[in-house]
């Protein structure tokens, strides 16, 4: 008998009692639909954290200056400034595997132009500062290191300061006031949206170090050129870990400390910490989808139980069957055609349930979701392999009963 | 002289019944030939039901031999016993075992689809042999919307479909009134005179008086084998009857 009859067979065996075929189908359409919803969802999350990566930078080392002792009580990171501008500009000239390391100092006030104010941080930084960030300008263009060295009032400013001042005017060109001192914007920064941390990159104004060490901060913070963190990019092709030993090695022998002494300095290594997260999203995707598949699986144990009634009260039509000529494997691909048949046509159902649920959750909750076809496809062969598995079972018992009980069967 | 259609020797058939040996044939050496009409009678648990199922190769016999057609059927696999089954005999059953909501022409196109016929051959040769049984206008009846001796002939176009050797009826009249038993047995009958073998298992005296020969069996196996030389006319009877009622 070929395939196409028992598909004939199978719908009509499945047409005869509708209710108890869609029914049974529920539990695959629930099944399939929450694998794929809950995929969706994951992959979702997880793309959100790749984009925070990107917009990180990649092979990104933030230098920090690290704790120091004060009369025997340790301070915590940064609480007393250890590194200097020079610390960045020896990174850049000796280790090899750096792309660019800039310094950056922060400070924060109140900013004025056009004809609003706006309270925001400003970092003083090195023009490498934008290349270590993988980050662009968006419009106009960058300082450069004449501008450094002439600490000259210009400024390049974030998505979110230009509106909060300038509304939708062009910045380039307009003045701004940090703390009293007149900036001229000279370029606007690409648009980097919030980081991990929920801050909005955007919201920042970048200007020349010396700039703001000079002009705006004033004689206090100038004294030894200490700068609030370091930006290291490493070469793609250099390893971390190596670049990672090189600038410790470098910043312990330029602070003088001795074998026994710890670090002054703090390395932090942005993209493991993002990685951490990346995988931990990733496992928890793989959760969700065990679980999901959990109700794929008491989907497949429905069929079964389902299908094990169906032979039990076809077992006189089987009977018949085989004593026209049906052989065990004909009865056998019968109803395991059938159960294929439930299996897929609810996991097609499903795919429009777990397809319309994705989008419903990313338009309610306002979550990202991310559908991809391959988790549909492996949600569909998954719903087909379970009616194989959960079918053959009732199949083979169909297939093994004597002809002459079979017909006789009360 | 062509060889007996049918030869079983010391056909045996052992089972258990709730943890007790039943023996239900024991020792049965028949032969019938090509185009015989034979009726196998017998008390309930006399061994003919279960000598039917072995003629039909649904059933395996204990011991002993039995050849259809010249072919040992008494130990073939169990696909071997099917095809057998699928080509060489047509099965007639008391309640007629036709598929319910299923079309009369698809309950007899059911043996073809076993055997790899494509689908207009299936229902070309379904609808030939329905309207050989008279009932060419309840092709696309389903079974419940057929009278009993409609089903019965539905049964007897798909046991021919497969243009069978034998044709095997289990009580084929057992749930039919007499009229209708009169024109089931005078299909029968007149598939016979078209040189069709048939093996009839009834308990009914008047049944088995339409056939040419009489086996009959008691504890498993056979007393008595004789021929009747002049079998009843069921057509006859059954026109004769038709005027009786209509009187």
């Amino acid at each position: 008998m070929n395939l196409l009859a028992s598909i004939r067979i199978a719908l009509r065996a499945l047409r005869v009692n509708k209710l108890r075929s869609s029914l049974t189908m529920l539990g695959i359409i629930i099944g399939v639909g929450a694998v794929i919803t809950m995929i969706a969802v994951g992959a979702g999350a997880q793309a959100r954290v790749e984009e925070q990566i990107r917009s990180l930078g990649s092979n990104l080392i933030i230098i920090l200056s690290g704790s120091v002792s004060s009369s025997g009580a340790r301070l915590g990171f940064g609480s007393q400034r250890t590194i200097t501008e020079d610390d960045a500009y020896a990174i850049n000239r000796e280790v090899p595997a750096v792309q660019a390391a800039a310094p950056a100092l922060r400070g924060a006030g109140q900013v004025s132009g056009g004809n609003n104010n706006w309270s925001t941080a400003f970092w003083g930084v090195s023009p490498e500062y934008l290349e270590a960030r993988e980050w662009n300008i968006a419009a106009g263009k960058p300082f450069g290191q004449a501008d450094v060295q002439g600490s000259a009032k210009v400024a390049v400013i974030g998505e979110t300061v230009s509106k909060n001042l300038f509304g939708d005017a062009d910045p380039i060109g307009q003045v701004i006031r940090v703390n009293k001192v007149p900036l001229t914007v000279i370029g606007v920064l690409e648009r980097k949206g919030q980081s991990f941390g929920g801050r909005d990159q955007d919201d920042v104004i970048l200007m020349p170090i010396s700039t703001a060490r000079n002009r705006i901060m004033g004689a206090a913070q100038s004294k030894r050129r200490t700068v609030n963190n370091i930006s290291v990019k490493v070469r793609e092709d250099a390893s971390m870990a190596e670049a990672e030993e090189d600038i410790r090695a470098l910043l312990r022998q330029r602070h003088r400390l001795q074998a026994g002494q710890n670090d002054d300095f703090f390395l932090r290594n942005l993209s493991e910490v993002l990685g951490a997260r990346e995988e931990s999203s990733r496992i928890m995707t793989l959760l969700l989808a065990a679980v999901a598949s959990v109700s794929l699986l008491v989907g497949g144990i429905g069929i079964m139980n389902i299908m094990l009634v169906s032979v039990t009260e076809r077992t006189r039509e089987i009977g018949l069957r085989m004593a026209v000529g049906a052989r065990a494997r004909d009865i056998l691909t019968q109803f395991l055609v059938e159960a294929i048949t439930l299996a897929l046509i609810g996991g097609l159902l499903g795919v429009a349930l777990g397809v319309a649920g994705s989008y419903a959750i990313g338009q309610f909750a306002g979550w990202r979701i991310a559908l991809r076809p391959e988790s549909i496809a492996l949600a569909v062969g998954f719903a087909g392999v379970i009616g194989i598995f959960f079918g053959f079972y009732p199949a083979r018992k169909a297939s093994r009963l004597l002809p002459i009980e079979a017909l006789r069967y009360e | 002289m062509e060889p007996p259609l049918i030869i079983t020797r010391r056909l045996t058939k052992n089972y258990h019944l709730e943890g007790y040996p039943v023996h239900a044939l024991r020792g049965v050496s028949v032969e019938i030939g090509a185009g015989e009409f034979v009726a196998v009678m017998g008390p309930s648990g006399s061994g003919k039901s279960t000598f039917m199922n072995l003629l039909g190769c649904l059933d395996r016999p204990s011991g002993g031999e039995y050849l259809l057609a010249g072919e040992r059927a008494s130990d073939l696999s169990g696909d071997a016993l099917a095809a057998i089954r699928n080509r060489r005999v047509g099965f007639v059953f008391q309640n007629f075992n036709l598929l319910p909501r299923t079309s009369a022409l698809e309950n007899v196109e059911l043996p073809l689809l076993y055997c790899g016929v494509p689908a207009a051959e299936r229902h070309q040769r379904a609808r030939a042999k329905l309207e050989e049984v008279g009932l060419g206008d309840r092709m696309h009846h389903q079974p419940s919307q057929l009278s009993g001796g409609q089903q019965q002939r539905v049964a007897i176009a798909r046991a021919l479909v497969n243009d069978p050797v034998l044709i095997l009826a289990d009580e084929p009249t057992g749930a039919l009134d007499t009229h209708t038993s009169c024109e089931v047995m005078a299909l029968l009958q007149q598939l016979n005179r078209g040189g069709m073998t048939v093996v009839l298992v009834t308990h009914e005296q008047e049944i088995a008086s339409f056939a040419h020969r009489v086996i009959s069996f008691r504890d498993g196996r056979v007393v008595e084998d004789h021929r009747i030389d002049q079998p009843n006319d069921a057509a006859a009877m059954a026109a004769q009857r038709q005027q009786e009622l209509e009187a």
